[in-house]
């Protein structure tokens, strides 16, 4: 299966293009890592992949056909702020459970302790929390997942243990993830291949490795 | 303001010979006073016997996983802790004690925060305004336009409002706003988060640029490699307190130089060495043991490990808490 930019063009309101005729797919099994300048619309690019955000121009297609507007998302998108995307009023184990019913070989994969399930968001560390946004992304109706600056705010234990459990899942069940990181280190180390978003240069974008 | 060398000074400070003892945290501990229901209380020891020290010209790295007490340090350092804090322990600021009272006349003037994001500037006022208010002393408006011209921004910038800035220009009016009042000790928590490479490289060598001239820098971060690009030496934070004070080139190689478990652990994790993460997490300050608090993680534990927090102790020009460092 495949997940395909074509062609697409995005802007703010009247403000500048962030980018047109911008180009990508991405294959199951694939990991795909997404660079580009600061402010230059990566984080834009994620949402709309994901299906949060309408692109103006072009079309996105999931196995050919467009992205599906209801029923569960089979594109997860996990970003950089984990407090900012659960519900301060509910325990982790509501916020883990919204979307589906994760067991607990999948949590102790990622080092989801049983009494952490009790706990509301704000007696968690980033890192723990982070883990629960990721678990919860990773149905098995998943086929790919947006990684927006993921593990940015983890140490560096902490983001080799959540990377090391979704590459191993990964493998397993042939997820394409695409990977928007600033860490040239990271994006070395688990991708395939690495794309760029160029702001500068809006009608093209190049291929790295 | 010139900074007189007095020999005795430079005991201080064993890493790094040549700095003057600027600031001096020993033995600090912090805990918090928690209602639970009905009138029950319970403290909460949050940061434990911790020991810092950083000299004039020296970046000083404070690195750690989230929670791990960072933060803490910086606003008891700063004395802005909220009021259910109580706070141990002895901070020298200039070889004299940091009462609360000096912390807060010299704070903002002698010792300033470098916040980590524009969250912190008030949305609805212009940039170049709202960094004249944090002027002391002088004309604010010739303040602000000299240190506007040392970071490149322009009176455009200086027009706009905070949310108009790239994350670069906005990393330069946290930097003019926090350094306008010729600060010595600068404290910057999470300086560079998420940001693009460049960016990240222009605002670490500003740091430098203030040691350069006699500044101290706390940098702040929970990513070593940030860490490892500028500071002179690093102090691991974990569960609260350091467990390792480490000149910065210590980290090389399979981290042979590097003293506690966890400090080599962290190095190995990085994905440009082994990226193999050991298993486990930093506990929570409510289950905080009594003995060394990464026992439970650690390989090298014996007996020993379980009864009491291992002391700061002296090890290869470093300071190591572990009762087999190596
Ligand atoms: N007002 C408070 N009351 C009780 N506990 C607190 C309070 N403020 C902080 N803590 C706890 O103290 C510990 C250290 O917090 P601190 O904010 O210093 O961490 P940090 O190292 O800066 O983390 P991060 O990297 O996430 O910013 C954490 O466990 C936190 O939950
Ligand atoms: S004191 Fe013991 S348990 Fe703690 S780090 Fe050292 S060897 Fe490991
Ligand atoms: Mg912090």
């Amino acid at each position: 299966m495949q997940l395909e930019a074509k062609n697409i063009g995005f802007r703010y309101h009247q403000n500048p293009w962030l980018f047109r005729n911008f180009s990508l797919t991405l294959n199951s099994g694939e990991i795909l890592g997404l660079k580009g300048q600061s402010g230059c619309g990566k984080t834009t690019l994620a949402r709309i992949l994901a299906g949060y955000e309408k692109t103006l121009e072009g079309r996105i297609e999931l196995g050919g056909a467009p992205l599906p507007k209801v029923g569960y998302r089979a594109v997860q998108l996990v970003f950089q702020h984990p407090e900012k995307s659960v519900n301060p009023r509910w325990h982790m184990r509501d916020i883990l459970q919204e979307g589906w019913q994760p067991d607990d070989e999948l949590l102790a994969r990622f080092g989801i302790q049983q009494d952490w399930l009790s706990r509301w968001p704000n007696e968690l560390s980033g890192g723990e929390l982070q883990r629960f946004c990721v678990v919860r992304a990773l149905s098995p109706e998943t086929k790919f997942l947006i990684a927006d600056e993921m593990t940015a705010m983890l140490d560096a234990i902490t983001q080799a243990q959540i990377w090391q459990a979704i590459l191993e899942l990964a493998k397993e069940r042939d997820l394409g993830i695409l990977v928007v990181s600033h860490e040239k280190e990271l994006v070395k180390r688990v991708c395939d291949r690495v794309i760029e978003l160029d702001s500068v240069h809006l009608e093209r974008n190049s291929f790295i490795s | 303001m010139t900074i007189e060398y007095n020999p005795d000074d430079f005991k201080s400070t064993e890493i790094g010979p040549g700095y003057k003892s600027l600031l001096e945290v020993s033995d600090l501990s912090v805990s918090f006073v928690q209602y639970q229901k009905g009138l029950r209380q319970r403290v909460l020891k949050v940061i434990s016997n911790l020991d810092i020290s950083l000299g004039s010209g020296e970046i000083l790295a404070v690195v750690g996983s989230s929670g791990s007490g960072k933060s803490l340090l910086a606003h008891a350092i700063l004395g802005i802790l909220p009021n259910n804090a109580i706070c141990s322990g002895k901070i020298l600021y200039k070889n004299e004690l940091l009462t609360p009272e000096r912390q807060k006349k010299i704070r903002g003037s002698e010792i300033t925060l470098v916040p980590q994001s524009v969250n912190f500037l008030d949305p609805l006022m212009r940039v170049s305004a709202q960094v004249r208010t944090a002027v002391r002393q002088g004309n604010p408006e010739e303040a602000q336009k000299k240190i506007f011209r040392r970071y490149d921004l322009s009176e455009g910038v200086g027009n706009q409002y905070p949310f108009q800035l790239s994350g670069g220009m906005a990393r330069r009016v946290l930097i003019s706003a926090a350094v306008i009042n010729g600060s010595k000790l600068i404290i910057a928590d999470e300086p560079t988060p998420g940001l693009h490479p460049e960016i990240v490289t222009e605002t670490l060598n500003h740091l430098r640029e203030l040691t350069d001239e006699g500044c101290g820098v706390m940098l702040i971060t929970h990513d070593i490699s940030t860490a490892l690009q500028v500071a002179d030496k690093i102090a691991v934070f974990y569960a609260g307190t350091t467990i390792e004070i480490t000149p910065a080139a210590d980290f090389h190689g399979q981290g042979q130089a590097l003293r506690h478990p966890y400090t080599k652990a962290l190095w190995q994790s990085l994905p440009q060495n082994d990226f193999t993460p050991i298993p486990g997490f930093q506990p929570l300050p409510a289950n905080f043991s009594e003995g060394c608090l990464f026992a439970p993680r650690c390989g090298k534990i014996t007996s020993e490990c379980t009864g009491s927090l291992p002391v700061m102790q002296d090890l290869r020009s470093g300071k190591v808490r572990c009762h087999h460092a190596t």
